[in-house]
């Protein structure tokens, strides 16, 4: 009933409904606040309740995802995390959970392949020293190439649902302009320069002064690199502007949500906030706030406070209450000190949380909790307790 | 505990990096405190421009001109185009310097899409100041994890690539300051949590084959302080059995059982990190370690970075 109400006011209730409802959905969010571990979770949710193919993709340079999986490893390629495991904890899945990370050389290698006119223009710029660099070695390329890599996965119509985890937040704001950025670079008048025969670059008035400067600053040899590298760049002009507009369309598109996930801290919640209004300004859909690693609500008893602040004071006349079980009562109440003392301790870093949980207010649709867990997450059946809270 | 530290902050550019999340910045900021409180000018810079660098200083937004945002010490943000502005201007010298207002925003464009130009002229800049001793110590709040390693390597990717002009004979001297051990050190911020020991360890792996610049420490950040003793365990268990703790409420006429649940978390908290902790001493043998603790205060700003300023204050031996 719910669900199908999203169709038509666009609300939903949980994210089940979000996740049922969705083709695409990205996490984002600042570093260090689970955003992986809630990619992943989700996914496992979705195939394991919702059916279909699910897949978890990670566009993080750090490999985190393989960790939470449970994967030793695993590439570009999309790998089935084995039935068998959903099994092992009780679970009979409905669908099939993938995952795969995003190998920037690859993907970028696989794109040429698919671009490049001919075989010897592909050859070349696969040889190209600036090309295996900017491949290699730059940041800047795998905000794009995890956005291709995203729409070729997505429009190869092989998955029900896609979940994305993204870069720390600064960087996904790149990520969500990478494919504006590469049409605009491939439209731009510096880009004719770059590849001017070098004949016509001394009479254009215009771009005259850019290859002086230029000149004198990467030196003319470095000059001619790039642009032999973006002549043979040229000819595959077409084929990454269309691409980089439907990426940008796919992001925008019916079937794309995006769940920003934070912890309430200070600085993961502001980047929260702003990674938020991102969202608002480009009028991308925020499916869900997810904050995480939430301290119990028990820290907020204020009869348990009071306690708390007698047993720092003067535990004595407590702690002999306990003198049928441990007979020195000197150490119950030494500890029972040290107890009360870490309970305010904790109880002031849980004000100072739901002072943030209020700052962010409820910006989505769902705004899901996920307590603190002690345990580490490194395998599936942590990933579905995380998944139940968040459910 | 600690292996015999570590001249961190006699040198001239330390490079503060580490899984986000983990007080990257605010170690940063604790660690250009510690130094300017020791008498040495300091600056502190930015580089990815969240702008919430000041905050850790209760001072107003930092911007590319540094201010002083306490006695001694500086703050600044990156800003690649200010950067590229000021190369310009010192380098390549009038009458072209008058039509660098357009051509700014063309270079950055290529720094955007030419490898290496963005790195070298964050990276740049910080040695820049460096090499001109306008401070006695630079501090870097960096990029993290990944990023930071195609900055600090960025003056070998241009050397391979650019032979000539002006930026080649630039890395000469980028190179010679990243490279000395005594002048700059990176640093690594982590948190005794899995994923950011593996980032850790992954990172300073990365730092050691793919940089020139020396690991000067590792510090780790938010060090829960031990409970109990072992004793001191078992009467906290024999406490939690229900009669006991029924016993507990009855004497102190309130609720109990959720402060046992409060410290049992505490307990597996620390339990559960000094486990990573371990890993990642022993994956880090032979680099300095730092350790400031999870600090339970009201405090922001510059009073919590003053907080910190002092545990460190304390490992560093000063």
């Amino acid at each position: 009933m719910a669900a199908r109400r999203r169709a038509t006011d666009g609300v939903s209730a949980s994210l089940e409904q979000l996740l049922a409802a969705n083709e695409v959905v990205v996490t984002c969010g600042s570093g260090g606040v689970g955003k992986t571990t809630t990619a992943a979770a989700l996914a496992a949710m979705a195939a394991a309740h919702l059916g279909g193919r699910v897949l978890v993709l990670t566009v993080d340079p750090a490999r985190r995802l393989a960790n939470a999986l449970g994967l030793e490893q695993f590439g570009n390629v999309e790998r089935e995390v084995p039935a068998a495991a959903f099994t092992e904890v009780g679970i009979k899945p409905r669908g099939r959970l993938f995952a795969a990370m995003l190998d920037t050389k690859a993907s970028w290698d696989d794109l040429v392949r698919l671009h490049a006119p001919d075989e010897a223009t592909r050859d070349a710029i696969l040889a190209n020293p600036l090309y295996q660099n900017i491949t290699g070695k730059f940041v800047q390329s795998h905000d794009y190439i995890a956005m291709e890599r995203l729409y070729e996965i997505h429009s190869s119509g092989r998955y029900d649902l896609i979940v994305v985890d993204t870069p720390p937040t600064r960087n996904a704001i790149d990520f969500l302009e990478a494919p504006d950025r590469m049409a605009d670079f491939f439209g731009s008048r510096l880009l004719r320069w770059l590849t001017a025969p070098a004949r016509s670059r001394v009479l254009n008035f215009a771009s005259k002064p850019f290859y002086t400067i230029a000149d004198r600053i990467l030196g003319s040899q470095f000059l001619e690199d790039i642009g032999e590298f973006f002549l043979l760049f040229q000819t595959m002009y077409d084929g990454f502007v269309e691409r980089s507009q439907a990426v940008s369309r796919l992001l925008g598109d019916h079937g794309t949500t995006f769940v920003v996930v934070s912890t309430l801290e200070p600085a993961p919640a502001q980047e929260a906030e702003f990674f938020i209004e991102a969202l608002t300004e480009r009028k991308l859909h925020l499916g869900a706030l997810v904050l995480n690693k939430v301290l119990p609500a028990d820290l907020f008893s204020s009869a348990a406070a009071k306690v708390a602040d007698r047993l720092c004071q003067d535990p004595a006349p407590i702690a002999a209450a306990a003198a049928d079980r441990v007979e020195d009562t000197e150490q119950v109440a030494r500890v029972l000190k040290e107890v009360a003392e870490s309970f305010l301790n904790y109880r002031l870093v849980a004000s100072r949380e739901a002072e943030e949980a209020a700052r962010l207010g409820t910006p989505a649709e769902v705004v899901a909790t996920v307590p603190y867990l002690a345990d580490d997450i490194h395998d599936l059946a942590g990933l579905l307790v995380i998944g139940d809270h968040l459910w | 505990m600690t292996a015999a530290p570590v001249d961190l902050l006699d040198r001239k550019l330390v490079f503060v990096t580490g899984k986000g999340g983990v007080g990257k910045s605010t170690v940063a900021s604790a660690l250009a405190l510690v130094a300017a409180r020791r008498g040495q000018k300091t600056l502190v810079c930015e580089f990815d421009a969240k702008g919430n660098l000041a905050d850790f200083f209760s001072a107003a937004p930092t911007a590319w001109e540094p201010s002083e945002v306490q006695p001694g010490l500086f703050a600044m943000s990156m800003d690649t185009e200010e950067s590229l502005k000021e190369y310009l201007r010192l380098q390549v010298k009038i009458p072209l310097v008058a039509r660098i207002g357009p051509l700014a925003r063309s270079l950055d464009f290529v720094a955007n899409a030419a490898p290496g130009v963005k790195e070298i002229l964050t990276v740049g800049k910080v040695v820049w100041e460096t090499k001109e001793k306008h401070y006695d110590l630079v501090v870097v709040d960096a990029s993290a994890t990944g990023h930071v390693v195609a900055q600090l390597s960025a003056p070998q990717a241009i050397g391979e690539l650019v032979k000539v002009g002006l930026v080649r004979d630039q890395t000469a001297w980028l190179s010679e300051i990243l490279d000395d051990a005594a002048t700059t050190g990176a640093v690594i911020v982590a948190a005794p949590e899995e994923m950011p020991v593996n980032e850790t360890l992954e990172l300073a792996e990365r730092i050691r084959t793919e940089t020139r610049v020396d690991l000067a420490a590792t510090i780790v950040n938010r060090v829960l302080p031990e409970l109990f003793s072992r004793d001191e365990e078992e009467v906290f268990e024999a406490l939690r059995e229900p009669d006991t703790v029924v016993a507990l409420e009855v004497a102190a006429a309130g609720p109990v059982a959720p402060i046992l649940d409060a410290a049992e978390l505490a307990v597996t908290l620390r339990r559960t990190r000094s486990v990573h902790l371990d890993r990642l001493r022993e994956g880090l043998r032979g680099v300095p370690m730092l350790y400031a603790p999870e600090l339970f205060t009201r405090s922001h700003g510059i009073r919590a970075t003053s907080q910190l300023a002092d545990a460190l204050t304390a490992e560093l031996g000063y």
